[in-house]
This record gives structure tokens, sequence and C-alpha cells, in this order.
């Protein structure tokens, strides 16, 4: 075990793991989205910035390894107003509508919100029209693109339970959606697992009305 | 003292392709050289080619026509080189030949001997008899070290190549050790070319150190910034130095595979490709056992689909490897863990091709040209507002004054210089104050702009820095993979901000949100493109921000250039009474004539297409354009009915 200071706090971690990982299992909160342990680092959702001793811009926590006598900063103002500012542009391309959305209440924008003190009601862009057509592709998985905040750990995780991944990412730019991948038929098959809908961050993903439930 | 053997089999090939030179170019025939890179071709150079040949065929003239690349002249396009030995002059330059000319040249240049004075640019070299085209500037105050082969000879053949020295780094570079070449780029201090300058030297390094079973060498050949064209030219011009250079590349860092990836948008410079790495295979250039030695290279084509994402280095490697193409987090950087988790070199086109200069003229005579932190020659391809728009190669230091005006001429049509776009999407607008500024890595960061991959965009008074501006991030909006949260959605609420104020519907805390966006999605994105494209807005936001705030306050547009802010009016002291030439031109009948029989505008229908501008005689010269646009005067249309009387 080696130790680092998070925030001037010693912690004592694994040479090598993960800096994130190791925040949170120390019980320190810095918000992110797309972060699967295990996997290596998508670095998409740029939330989990934190300021390392030696370079004066934010790096995203979820791409470090920790090394002996690390000092990292989890609240100076620069880290603060990359989160912030990207919390925001999040929150303007996902419908606002907590009291009917399942997520409610284990959304992680919901916590990320409560924790940089960032308005869900008021961001300080407008809204930007969700990604055209409808929800899904008509297979078993329904992707909401107007809640879908496009981390991929759908994506990563079918692949790395399956080997392949069931869903996918389509279209570019604002326009990306996460969708289920029919055209490819039988050969890559939902098996119900339900893993994708587990890891959904924002409750975007669901069983197609009609489809096999999970529970029944 | 023994030679190498690369340096023996080179001589063989040497000798063998200057034979089959001197076959297929018979001692003093005249020989007609017609530019066919794909500028050439768009200006119609194929249908010159063709004239040629027919004319010559039918006045049964003794003369062949040759095709050679690009010379970055774009103005003078199709380009063409005729060399008459027995008439007595030089080789002759002759700028826009049509298929017309190309008949009058035969006919009075090969037939006659008489060159045509008045449709010449100049002789190639130094003469006593005619003007020679080294008196330009354009011209003279090039120093082509990388692009020197450039439209001298044809591309599609490597006798031609290799008659005139080519492949001669390759061999002497296999008769030493692979750490000579890469101390001796690092030595050059050569950077890399496609933007950010990164040292190559230093990169070699990476990838060469470390016991790797397996290297990779890509070519970044993705050229994807509106307005730049470098690479595209050098491949269609010189194929064979960037295959010389990859294959030095490769034998530095021990690579045996070798990627060059390049858009399918290229048709020409795929095509001229395939050819040069068979033909380079077919004499043991490439391939296993390379000029006789154990070193073996294998190059591979792999055709993009055109996303301007994939020319950051590590989308690329996803989509080389069958991925989306989306960038990854950095490091680990490709030159430790690249494809396939090798070592990968990715390098530009324009510094592979540098790389065989290097070796043949040695680390101290390239760090001669250029500044010391960035020693070497910079290929711009300047586009725009410019009078001799092209492709320049100057050494690093050079100012933008002197690029522009001293060089390529200035701005035409008596207008003046408003602002300079370096560096495409990722680059920056710099002002006139700054067109001192030396043209190198460092100082161009510095003003805000940055090398980029080497396009650089002139513009004139009647350009709107703002709609610039807009016009940039709406490439970025599009070109943005998706991956991350900034790029993604940050540049739409900057587009979102920049086209409000282009309609006059901008508000002043607008601007404080777009430089704090810009700023975010800076200093928060993924990738290196991400992290550039707001460089367009800040930099038009430092120098421009009066014409932001012209938008804003005033509803004016200073370039005249934005349609909801800009108005035509007809000026009735101008106006000529029964010229209708502005009213046939009106798409929407907005021209309408007065009780004088003079014309107005109804602006309530007008459109703004500036079409009655154009068909304005110069003569009369009445139309105006004028903004904010509630100042254009009010001209009322004639009732109906009086109208027709």
């Amino acid at each position: 075990m080696i130790e680092i200071r998070v925030d001037g706090q010693p912690i004592a971690v694994c040479p090598g793991a993960n800096l994130l990982e190791a925040c949170l299992a120390a019980g320190i909160y810095i918000p992110h989205l797309c972060h699967l342990p295990g996997l290596p680092a998508a670095a998409s959702c740029r939330l989990c910035f934190v300021a390392l001793g030696d370079r004066p811009d934010p790096v995203p926590a979820c791409t470090v390894a920790v090394q002996p006598g690390l000092e990292v900063l989890t609240d100076t103002p620069a880290v603060r107003r990359l989160q912030r500012s990207a919390l925001e542009l999040l929150l303007s391309a996902h419908t606002i509508d907590c009291r009917r959305c399942p997520a409610n209440r284990r959304c992680a924008l919901q916590r990320i919100a409560r924790f940089l003190k960032v308005p869900l009601k008021r961001p300080d862009l407008p809204p930007l029209d969700p990604p055209g057509g409808p929800p899904g592709t008509g297979g078993e998985l329904v992707v909401d693109p107007s809640h879908c905040v496009l981390c991929g750990r759908c994506v990563r995780t079918c692949r790395r339970l399956h080997g392949h991944s069931r869903l996918t990412f389509a279209g570019r730019g604002q326009r990306t959606v996460v969708t289920d991948w029919v055209e490819t038929g039988p050969a890559i098959r939902c098996t119900d697992c339900g893993a994708c809908i587990e890891v959904c961050p924002v409750g975007a993903i669901r069983l197609a009305p009609g489809a096999n439930d999970p529970e029944s | 003292m023994t030679e190498a053997p690369s340096i023996r089999t080179l001589d063989r090939l040497r000798a063998a392709a200057q034979a089959a030179c001197r076959a297929r170019r018979p001692e003093g025939q005249p020989v007609v050289r017609v530019g066919l890179a794909t500028c050439g071709i768009a200006a119609g150079a194929l249908d010159t080619a063709e004239a040629f040949r027919k004319a010559i065929a039918e006045a049964g003239i003794d003369a062949r026509v040759e095709t050679t690349g690009c010379r970055g002249h774009c103005y003078a396009e199709p380009l063409v080189v005729i060399d008459h030995p027995a008439s007595g002059f030089p080789p002759i330059l002759y700028p826009e030949v049509t298929p017309g000319k190309a008949g009058m040249l035969t006919r009075f240049f090969l037939g006659e001997g008489d060159p045509r004075f008045e449709h010449m640019l100049g002789a190639t070299v130094a003469n006593e008899l005619i003007p020679s085209v080294l008196e330009f500037g354009r011209f003279n105050r090039e120093q082509r070290l990388v692009m020197d082969r450039c439209g001298r000879l044809d591309p599609q053949s490597i006798d031609d190549y290799l008659a005139d020295g080519g492949y001669g780094a390759l061999a002497r570079v296999l008769a030493g050790s692979p750490q000579a070449v890469v101390a001796a780029v690092g030595a050059a201090g050569l950077r890399g070319r496609g933007g950010a300058g990164f040292p190559t030297g230093r990169k070699w390094e990476l990838a060469a150190a470390g016991s790797a079973p397996l290297r990779y060498v890509v070519c970044n050949a993705d050229e994807g910034d509106p307005g730049a064209y470098m690479d595209r030219t050098l491949i269609e011009s010189n194929p064979h130095q960037l295959l010389e250079g990859l294959a030095i590349c490769a034998y530095a860092v021990g690579a045996c595979q070798a990627i060059i990836y390049v858009r399918a948008e290229y048709p020409l410079a795929v095509k001229t490709l395939e050819s040069a790495i068979a033909a380079a295979e077919a004499r043991g250039l490439l391939g296993p056992e390379v000029l006789g030695t154990a070193f073996a290279i294998q190059v591979s084509l792999f055709q993009g689909s055109g996303a301007f994402v994939c020319g950051e280095e590590t989308a690329l490697l996803r989509s080389v490897a069958g991925f989306r193409g989306t960038p990854t987090h950095r490091p680990p950087y490709p030159a430790q863990k690249g494809l396939g988790g090798h070592p990968t070199v990715i390098d530009n086109v324009k510094t592979l091709a540098t790389i065989p200069v290097i070796v043949e003229r040695g680390a101290e005579a390239f760090r001669a040209v250029g500044t010391p932190d960035s020693p070497g020659t910079a290929i711009f391809s300047v586009v725009g507002d410019v009078v001799h728009p092209g492709l320049v190669e100057i050494p690093m230091g050079v100012t933008l004054r002197e690029l522009i005006f001293d060089i390529c001429g200035g701005v035409p049509g008596k207008k003046r210089f408003k602002a300079v776009q370096i560096g495409g999407p990722s680059g920056g607008c710099l002002p006139a104050d700054l067109l001192d500024t030396p043209v190198d890595f460092d100082a161009l960061s510095e003003a805000g702009a940055m090398m980029g991959s080497g396009g650089l965009v002139v513009m004139d008074e009647h350009t709107c820095m703002v709609d610039v501006a807009r016009y940039f991030l709406e490439f970025t909006r599009n070109e943005s993979c998706g991956k991350c949260t900034f790029c993604r959605l940050g540049t739409c609420h900057m587009l979102a901000i920049l086209e409000r104020i282009c309609r006059g519907q901008g508000r002043m805390e607008d601007l404080e949100r777009l430089e704090r966006l810009a700023r975010d999605v800076r200093d928060g994105s993924l990738c290196g493109l991400g992290r550039t494209a707001p460089n367009p807005v800040l930099t038009t936001l430092r120098y421009f921000r009066d014409e932001y705030e012209a938008h804003v306050v005033d509803q004016r547009c200073p370039g005249l250039s934005c349609r909801p802010l800009t108005a035509f009016y007809i000026d009735l002291e101008k106006c000529a009474r029964g010229c209708d030439a502005c009213v046939g031109c009106c798409p929407v009948d907005a021209v309408f004539t007065t009780r004088t029989r003079k014309k107005g505008i109804d602006q309530s229908l007008c459109v703004k297409c500036g079409e009655c501008m154009v068909a304005c005689p110069p003569e009369y010269d009445a139309v105006r354009r004028i903004s904010p646009a509630h100042l254009a005067p009010v001209i009322e249309r004639p009732p109906a009915a009086e109208a027709k009387t």
C-alpha cells in the first residue's frame, strides 16, 4: 500500500490503482458518470476533474493511476468551473421531468447537481432539442435520447458481459444516440440480462413494450 | 573501400532508371508538361493535355506531352511548361492554358518557334532572352526543400524519381544504424508538421525504446481542414518522397508495417499512392529485403471515410482498428501504446516527406533554414482574398506580411486587408496589427492561432468576423464525434449564440457567456480537436470584439455580410434611366421602376442575394449595401396602375 494525499487528507491505496476508484473507496466523492471499475477509462463525461499537485490544469481522475506521494485537490475553482460547466451542458440536453422519471431520486445527475449546487430547473443554457428519431429502433431495448447522457456504460457493460454489445452508438456530434443494434438480427441476441438497465445512471433504458420482462 | 549493399543496389537501380528515362525522352525533342494534380484537373487541365496531344498529332510535330504534379500556383492553373530546346528558348511557363491556347501554342511555339510572349508567365530558369519567373516574389521568395520535385517530375513514374536522386536517403540510412537516423532527426530539430509541432525525433525515440515485438508506422494523410490541401498535393505530385520518408521512419523505429491513412475523398491521391507502392515494391524499394538488405517494410493504404476527427491520432487508430473514430485519452500516447497496444509512430505527410531531405542534406544544413525553435520550412496553402493563391513553401520565421503581401500579392480589388485565419477550424484569426508575427509554431500559438496543418485564409474588409467564427464553429459542431460532453454540447451552444448575434438578436451578456463557454470547451474537452475548436471564437473575441459589439448594440455588421443586418438600395444619383440590368436578375422581383424611370428596391421583398450589385454595370455602380438595414433610404414603389402606363 502507498499513501497519497487528497485535499490534504492521507489515504492508503494500492500502487497503480485508479485515482477515481481510490477516492470513492475512501469516501471522497468526485462527480462522475461514465466510469466503470475495471474497464479502461472512457473519460467522456468530463466530470471527474481533479487538480494534481504538479499540474496546473485539471485532469479527469478516472485516467490517473496513483503514484506514491501524489497530491490531489478535488475542490479548486478551476475544477469546479469545469465540473459545473459540464453538468450544465449535460442538463441542457436532458429533458428535466424528474417526477415522472423512473430514475427519480436515484439519478446520478440529481446527485451531482446537488453536490455541485447547480440547479436542475434553471440551467444556465437554453435546452437543446434531443436528437431526432423515435427512441430505439424496434429492438427489445429502448434508449430514450432525451434522457441519455451518452456515458456509454450500457454499451461497455454489454460488451464486457457478452463479448459483443447489443447496444451501440450511432450518429455523431449532438445527434449521437445509443441505440439497439437490430441490423445484425439473430447474430447478437439480447439475453434480457438487464445489465444495461442496471448500470444506466439516469434511467434512460427500458425494455420495449411487449418484450420479455426480466422479472416475469 | 567497399560500399554498403543498399547503396550498390540503389546505384544499379538508378542507372537502369536513367536509361529508361533517356529511352522515353529522345534528346532535343520538345516536351509539353501539363500539371495534372487535382487542382489542375479541376481547372480543366485534362482537356488542355488532350488538346495538346491532338494539335501535335494533327500538325505532325515531333513532340511529346508529359504529365507532372502540381507546382502550387493555383491562380495560374492549368499550368503548362513547354521545353523546346531547338527554338533556342529556355523552358517557358504558361498560365491558364485553355484548350484553345493549347492549339495556338502548339502551332506557334512548337511549330514556328515563336513563344508568344504575351501569354507566358516567364522562363523557368534565369536566362538572357526572356524574363524568368524567378524575378517574381511568388517564385524567388519561396524556398522549396520538401516540394522541390513537385511539378517537375511525373508522379506516376518511379524512374523519374530514381533518376533525380530519389531513394538515395533510404539507401544511405540502410547502410547505417537505426539509432543514427533517430539521432539525426532529433538533431535536426524537426517538429511534426501536422499542427501541434511535437518534436519528431523525440516521438521516434519513444517508439523505438523498449523491446516491443511489433511496431507500426502510420502516415496521417487525413487532411480535413477546409481550405488546406498540402498533403494532397504532395501525394499527388511526388508520392515516392513520402514512401521514402515512411521507409526511413520504419527503419529508424524498428517497424515492419506501415499504414497510410488517406481520405477516400482524395481519389487521385489514393490511385497515385497505390501505383507508387506497387512500383516501389517491384523495384525492391519496399517489401521484403529493401535494397538487398534484411530490412522489410510492408506498406498498406487505409482509406478513411472523411471524418474530420480521424485526423486526431487516437481517433485515427480506432478507425484503423475498425471501431468508431472517436479519440481516447492520452497518455498513453500512441508512440508508447498504439495500434493493437503496440508502439505506433503517427506522422503527417509533410513530416515524413521532410525526412529524406534531412538525411540528404544533414541535420546542420536543415537547422540553418528557419528559426532555432522551428527549423526547416513550412508549407502553407494560401487561399481566400489574395491575388496569387496556392501552395507556398517558405522558411519558418518569415512574417505573415511577407507571406501575404510580398509573396502572394496581397488583397485584390484595392480592398483593405482585415484578417488572416491560420490553422483551419483549430486555428485563429489574426488582425492587421499582428501581420509582423513570424510564421513558426511558438509565435503563432502565442498570438492565439496555431500552425495547424497550414491552411491560411486571407480575408478582406468585406468579411464579417462574427460570421467567420460562426462558419468554423459550424464545421467543428458538425464534425464533433459526440464522445465527450464539452465538444458535443458546448459547440452547439456556442454556435447558437453566434447565430443569434449574426441575426442581430444577440445581447451583451451573450458575449460573456460565449467567452466562458469557449474557455470551458478549450480546457475540458477530451481531444485536441475539442480543445482547439473554440480558437476561432476566442481569437475573434480578442481581436475583433468591436465587431461583436456592433452586431449586438447597433445591429450593424461592419463587414456588410450578415444578411439580416444589411440592406441593398439603389443610389438614384448614379442609376441610369432605362437600364434594366438589375430588374432582370432579381430572383424575387424586388426591383421596381420609379416615376423617374430609375430603379428602387422593395425592402420587404428583397432576399439580399446581391445579384443586382453584380449585375449593375460598372459605369453606373449604383447598387449600395448598407448596415444597419434601417439606414437604407426608402424609395416608394409607384402604384401598380401608374407603373404600367
